[in-house]
């Protein structure tokens, strides 16, 4: 029986590189060679999806095609018969994110400091920007790579979605066959699909810069196209647009590498009425309910990282316990999304070695994933994904032949793939494999005989003989070819060897006896091996650590909530009429403040004995850069008003937890100070663990970053030929700005939005409101001209450091102050700066904050606030003002915080001591009446994480000396955001780093 | 009552002047008597006594002094005494603008340079100096910054006319930056971008740079006289004969052992300027003998994972170990905030230092680590007057303000830029 198979087998591969298919219009350079491909597979248990299985089944496939599966199927006389028996058939995988047979790009190695290109590099009439693709056609510069195919298909995959992965908008994929055939034959679909991402890739143009100006590019491709559609005279031909609007019927696959950037581009698509398909990062089981609640579909990636070198304690250090706990739930990350119900697919894409397919995808089966929807997500999934169900991803008839053909089932460790069989041409992955060994023969040597036992499975025969004495035989197998060794007692310890060949079930060959002597020897089979059991392999019960929210080392398994809280009997600075109440009780409820007064009761609340304690509304930070993600500067453009910092807020951020250490509640999160009109700005509250969208303040009203002097002008960057290179040319900056805008909001219906203009428009009918930094009188002065001129008011001037020579002028135009305490000459613009600043403005009648840009300040600013105490005798309730109730009323919401009144939010700091002393921390920071950050609790969350960290490095190691592969130990790395990048604080441990090796050049 | 402390504030301040005709005080003339204050004295004591200055010396007086003949009488009743704040590892006076190439002198070309002299550069005249007299700080120490071995510091007093005047401990420092000994992301290595470098390898082949110097400036020194003369070795003599220290900037574990180690092999005096990692091998440092200048503790955490405030109890667990140490400001522009320098430790002495420990950590703990105790760092008889007199707590902004200030007996003068600036906008806006 085992004949039938090999023989039809090696059949197939003679010919199955001349497919034929009737008439092409290419010569062949040959006689006519039709043949029809005709083959009858019988016996086998055939996989006609991952949940429809039949046994003794046959599969009969025609040119390339499926002309029916099932039982007992009449046989076609012309067919190939080949016999299965004991192998399984599945259907061939399919991967719909690959870069198949296209050309390799070259990121682009651009920094802030190459020369400007503000405009594409691509000739033609394509998009603005080189970034958009949308025009591009993949399946034109697609061409069969078949090494690469061959990588792919000793994996399994017998199709692909291919495209080449490059740019924001990447263009249309095809979808395509991994057979060695022409480009012709091979394409299954041409226009398969639409491709995004928020990687600007090769592309060497200054815009976008940063993850945001990303996001507002595809916002604005997609009002663009939308306007396109109205075939505007202005515009003439676009076809980067057009081809926008050409492909909007194709699936939308997105690529990111993150689980909160799925959120971001979901955002998109909410926005302009689109369903992506997330190609993943791979660490969306730490949000698995969000990401269930987006209905999305997913293409998930299997390169869990790998382990790394962390036996030097010292080293380990700087590996940050999130990327341990990464390290060992990433493998996961598939299960998660099966028992939360996701759809997905699943992808090689993201491996550095694509071999690892298998190997970790068994890892993410032995956690959890189950293997019928394994097989799905490599099958039925991406087919139905892409809406092509009717071709491929199950064996039906009419679909492709695409199948595998394996000794066993399709997961299990000692399964080998056999062929891979494509467009119904065989492709042979494990050729040893072919043939089954195993079982007893009838030996015969010369004229001995005896009985030569195999046992095993390819790779790993072993065989005995069993004569006059047993012997164990070295058995070595090549394909057909094998080659048997033993050592008998006859020959006085020397070795007999023995060569030939294998069919069916009959070895053939000669051999030389330990004499030398020449001598012939066959074996014949007599019964076959017991059939090999393929065990359910034991599900691995070893500890896992939990999902921690946020996922970081100070995250907890349930996210902080709101509490009913009585502090009793401290002292309340209200920063109200009523000011400082001593011996005072504050009750809190629902997340408000509920009560404030002498002896207050409710028996529902946690009591909290505020004795010698100070209780203050929580501070307000009106400056600052933590929390954000890609980039705080979209620096490209001198006007850059479409870009958002709400669409990239980092919910992970240790700084606010370090910062909630500090007594901070709310944070204005600003775009940087690069140009001239920056971003638009995101206020936060820090509730920590909770999504981008749980962190932001609600109802609150929209803010922009203006930015004028040194910075937008570049004085430290003297190459760079942005406009403007002067203070005279930022005032025209803001004056052209505003006028386009105005002109912009005239025009009439069918215009172009314009994201740019739309936020600007904003500021002139007092809907958005700027905060603008700024140092020396005289652009402080112009800039407030300029507002008077487009009649509003510049909300607030942030650093502001001259501003106490303008004061008047401030009051008199209504502008609020949010500026440092006492930081000064690190750039020229500062030289005049003091610490008295704030205390001048505020006496002319101005409402002054102090505010951080600076991720460590942030956490004492009511140390900063105090300063003015010291400096200019300012009174302790203003200064403390200057950190709360001030910048509250700056950003328009003193309605519900920076003061201690009834009815508010509960928003508040127990500090130790006097808010404004040195010697005062916070004991409890609370937001929204949930204590967010507790001294005690942190204590416990030091000691927890010590412990995870020591278990997960134990077990990283385990696993180096168990063989899994390393890589160097890589310390966990985040980057601070500062506004002022010239302030050179020197505030990180890497900061110093830096500069020592700046310093020592190494 | 603020404004009460306000007042006091503006007495002291010298409208006469402007920042550009401020000048250093002469020598003591007249015996200055304080009398009614508190004194911290810089070692851990307080207690309530007088203080004469004579010759530009203290001496502590327990009974109540004579108040006649020709002194000058403070009334220091309610105030409190402390010694001067000293300011360690400064590009103070070298430094005018950071961002501005013109006004910088703190980094000098090369990588081995020990004969690069500090003092030499120190501006008298920076603008900034004034504005940390205001606050406290009375001394500084003067370093490069260039190169693996950048250069010699100078101790300098912040009153003076010229470089000369103020040296007050001079060349007693080398320093070395010490490379770094952790691999990092590639875009943070400044020259070798390739990902395949073993960083560590290069830090420690850099290392040994060092190590080859040493021991070749060793073998020039045990010979006394040279045909040719070799500036570099020449002013490596003062670490060899431990009239200098070695002033290794480093943070990290094993960055410090290293520099442990090489200051033993050519048994110099070492001081760790950094430390961030230091409270890791409190019992290594004390065993050593190393003192530690530790960079500021308002910083970051090192690592996400550590404490949020390990940066400002660090300075609390070197004390329970019993290492020598202070602190510094040495970013980039460490100079203009060395004027928190008091407000730093008092973050110190919040996150488990005891008040007086957080003062004796930027007073005679400094003086000791510098070199200059024997002379000031503490109210203690026979040092030169080197003190402040402050309403309220100096470690604390909420009430730090300083009546009087005096450097070796002269009262100085504690206007500057910032208040001068204060009072032309006062005017402007009618503000009493």
């Amino acid at each position: 029986m085992k004949l039938n198979l090999l023989y039809g087998l090696t059949l197939t591969f003679l010919v199955c590189f001349s497919a034929s298919f009737a008439q092409t219009t290419y010569p062949a350079n040959d006689v006519a060679t039709p043949r029809s491909g005709y083959y009858a597979f019988i016996n086998a248990k055939i996989y006609k999806d991952a949940k429809i299985i039949i046994n003794s089944a046959t599969l009969i496939i025609k040119q390339g095609k499926i002309e029916s599966v099932g039982i007992n199927l009449p046989l076609p006389k012309d067919a190939i018969i080949i016999d299965c028996k004991g192998k399984s058939i599945y259907p061939s995988f399919i991967d719909i994110y690959s870069d198949y047979g296209m050309n390799q790009v070259q990121p682009s190695m651009t920094t802030y400091r190459s020369p400007s290109q503000m405009l594409s590099n691509t000739k033609g009439p394509y998009a603005w920007n080189q970034a958009l693709k949308t025009e591009v056609l993949h399946v034109k510069n697609f061409n069969v790579n078949d090494a690469r195919a061959k990588e792919y298909r000793k994996l399994g995959f017998g199709s692909v979605l291919t495209h080449q992965l490059d740019g924001i908008s990447r263009g249309v994929g095809l979808l395509t066959t991994l057979a060695k055939e022409k480009e012709n034959m091979v394409i299954l679909k041409e226009k398969a699909s639409a491709h995004f991402s928020f990687d600007k890739g090769s592309s060497t143009q200054d815009y976008p810069n940063s993850l945001m100006g990303s996001i507002a590019l595809l916002r604005q491709h997609f009002l663009d196209a939308n306007w396109y559609k109205t075939k505007p005279s202005q515009e003439g031909l676009n076809l980067t647009l057009q081809s926008f609007n050409d492909n909007a019927g194709l699936p939308q696959i997105f690529e990111v590498s993150d689980k909160w950037s799925v959120f971001r581009a979901n955002k998109i698509a909410n926005e302009f009425g689109v369903q992506y398909i997330f190609k993943a990062g791979g660490n969306e089981y730490q949000r698995i309910d969000e990401v269930k609640a987006i209905k999305a579909s997913f293409i998930l990636p299997v390169n869990f990282p790998q382990a790394m070198e962390v036996e030097d304690p010292n080293d380990a250090r700087f590996v940050n316990v999130s990327d341990l706990k990464h390290w060992e739930l990433a493998p996961t990350n598939p299960a998660a999304f099966e028992k939360a119900g996701i759809s997905f697919a699943l992808t090689a894409n993201g491996l550095k070695d694509i071999s690892q397919f298998m190997p970790n995808l068994k890892k993410a089966i032995q956690n959890g994933l189950s293997e019928e929807k394994a097989l799905e997500a490599l099958t039925t999934i991406p087919a139905s994904l892409l809406g092509v169900s009717n071709s491929v991803g199950s064996l039906e008839a009419g679909k492709w032949a695409n199948f595998l053909i394996t000794n066993g089932p399709i997961f299990a460790d000692k399964t080998v793939l056999i062929e891979n069989w494509i467009q119904g041409s065989a492709y042979g992955i494990s050729t040893d494999a072919k043939m089954e060994l195993a079982g007893k023969y009838k030996f015969t040597l010369g004229n001995q005989s005896a009985q030569l036992s195999v046992t095993g499975e390819t790779g790993i025969y072993k065989a005995q003989l069993f004569g006059k004495d047993t012997l164990t035989v070295e058995f070595n197998q090549k394909d057909q070819l094998i080659n048997l060794i033993y050592t008998s007692k006859a020959d006085q310890g020397k070795k007999t060897r023995l060569s030939g060949d294998f069919l069916g079930n009959s070895m053939l060959g000669t051999g030389t006896l330990g004499n030398g002597e020449w001598v012939s020897w066959q074996a014949n089979l007599e019964a076959n091996a017991d059939t090999v059991s393929n065990k359910k392999r034991p599900t691995k019960s070893e500890e896992l650590g939990s999902v921690v929210f946020p996922f970081n080392g100070y995250g907890q398994k349930t996210i902080p909530k709101s509490e009913t809280i009585l502090i009793k009997n401290t002292t309340v600075w209200t920063n109200e009429k009523s000011g400082v109440l001593k011996d005072s009780d504050v009750l809190i409820k629902n997340g408000k403040i509920a009560a404030i007064g002498k002896g207050l009761k409710d028996p529902t609340a946690r009591v909290v004995n505020g004795v010698g304690k100070h209780v203050t509304a929580g501070i307000i930070d009106e400056h600052s850069h933590v929390a954000a993600t890609g980039g705080i500067n979209e620096c490209s453009q001198s006007v850059t008003a479409e870009v958002r910092i709400t669409d990239v807020i980092d919910p992970e951020d240790m700084d606010m937890y370090r910062q909630l250490s500090g007594g901070v509640t709310s944070s204005h999160i600003l775009h940087g100070s690069c140009n001239t009109v920056g971003g638009q700005t995101q206020l936060l509250k820090f509730r920590w663990g909770q999504t981008a969208e749980g962190l932001k303040f609600a109802n609150w009203d929209p803010f922009i970053k203006f930015a004028l002097g040194e910075n937008v002008k570049r004085s430290y960057n003297p190459s760079n030929p942005r406009f403007p290179d002067t203070r005279m040319g930022v005032e025209q900056v803001l004056t052209d700005a505003f006028t386009r805008a105005r002109d912009y909001e005239k025009e009439g219906p069918g215009k172009r939005i314009d994201l740019e203009l739309e936020a600007l428009v904003e500021i002139l009918n007092h809907k958005r409101f700027i905060t603008c930094h700024s140092y020396v009188q005289s652009e402080i002065n112009a800039m407030m001209k300029v507002a008077d001129k487009f009649g509003f008011t510049v909300n607030t001037f942030t650093h502001i450091l001259e501003g106490y020579k303008v004061a008047d002028k401030m009051k008199a135009h209504g502008a609020s102050a949010s500026t440092f305490s006492d930081w000064w000459n690190y750039k020229m613009e500062v030289v005049d700066a003091i610490p008295q600043n704030a205390f001048l403005m505020q006496k002319n009648g101005v409402n002054v904050a102090i505010n951080s840009d600076d991720a460590e300040m942030a956490r004492h600013l009511n140390h900063e606030a105090a300063k003015s105490i010291k400096y200019a005798g300012m009174s302790e309730e203003d200064a403390l003002k200057m950190v709360t109730l001030n910048p509250a009323k700056m950003l328009h919401v003193a309605d519900r915080v920076g003061s201690i009144k009834e009815g508010k939010d509960a928003d508040l700091v127990i500090w130790s001591d006097h808010p404004l002393s040195i010697y005062a921390k916070s004991e409890k920071t609370i937001v929204d009446g949930a204590v967010v950050f507790d001294r005690e609790v942190d204590a416990k969350l030091q000691v927890d994480l010590k412990k995870e960290k020591q278990r997960l490095i134990q077990k990283m190691i385990g696993a180096k000396k168990g063989g899994a592969s390393t890589r160097p130990m890589t310390p966990s790395f985040r980057e601070e955001n500062m506004c002022e990048d010239d302030h050179g604080h020197g505030k990180s441990l890497w900061d110093r780093i830096s500069q020592r090796m700046i310093l020592t050049e190494n | 009552m603020k404004n009460i402390l306000y007042i006091a504030l503006c007495l002291v301040s010298y409208p006469l002047f402007s920042q550009e005709t401020m000048h250093p005080s002469p020598a003591q003339s007249k015996k200055i008597v304080i009398t009614g204050g508190t004194l911290h004295i810089g070692n851990g004591q307080v207690i309530s006594g007088n203080i004469i200055i004579e010759k530009g010396k203290l001496k502590i007086d327990m009974n109540a002094p004579a108040l006649t003949g020709d002194i000058e009488h403070i009334d220091a009743t309610g105030k409190h005494i402390y010694p001067g704040i000293i300011a360690p590892n400064t590009n103070l006076g070298l430094v005018e603008v950071s961002s501005t190439k013109s006004t910088l002198d703190n980094v000098e070309l090369g990588d081995i340079h020990p004969n690069i002299r500090s003092i030499v550069a120190y501006n008298t005249d920076s603008k900034i100096i004034n504005t940390l007299r205001t606050n406290g700080v009375l001394f500084a120490q003067i370093v490069p910054s260039g190169g693996l071995i950048p250069g010699t510091s100078t101790v300098v007093q912040l009153d003076a006319w010229n470089w000369e005047d103020a040296a007050y401990a001079l060349d007693n420092g080398v320093h070395l930056t010490m490379p770094a000994l952790i691999n990092r992301p590639s875009f943070m290595s400044s020259r070798r971008r390739d990902a395949d470098v073993d960083q560590v390898k290069l830090g420690l082949e850099r290392i040994d740079l060092a190590r080859s110097f040493f021991k070749e400036a060793q073998a020039y020194l045990n010979e006394k006289t040279h045909a040719a003369t070799n500036l570099k070795y020449e002013a490596c003599k003062g670490l060899f004969d431990r009239s200098k220290s070695l002033y290794v900037n480093c943070d990290l574990v094993k960055e410090m052992l290293a520099a442990i180690h090489l200051a033993a092999e050519f048994d110099f005096k070492l001081v760790i300027v950094g430390g961030t990692d230091s409270w890791m091998i409190g019992d290594i440092l004390k065993e050593k003998k190393v003192a530690v200048i530790l960079a500021e503790p308002h910083s970051l955490p090192a690592t996400d994972d550590d404490a949020v405030d390990q940066p400002y109890k660090t300075g609390a667990m070197l004390q329970k170990a019993g290492v020598l140490f202070t602190i510094c400001q040495d970013g980039s522009d460490g100079y203009t905030q060395q004027r928190n320098l008091a407000f730093q430790a008092g973050t110190m002495a919040a996150y488990g230092l005891t008040k007086e420990e957080a003062l004796q950590a930027i007073t005679l703990n400094a003086a000791k680590i510098l070199g200059i105790d024997s002379r000031t760092g503490s109210l203690e008889n026979g040092k030169n007057a080197n003190l402040v007199i402050c309403h309220g707590d100096l470690l604390d902004m909420k009430s730090s303000v300083l009546t009087h200030a005096f450097i070796q007996g002269r009262a100085i003068n504690l206007d500057n830029k910032h208040s001068q600036l204060f009072e032309r906008y006062k005017y402007k806006y009618s503000i009493k």
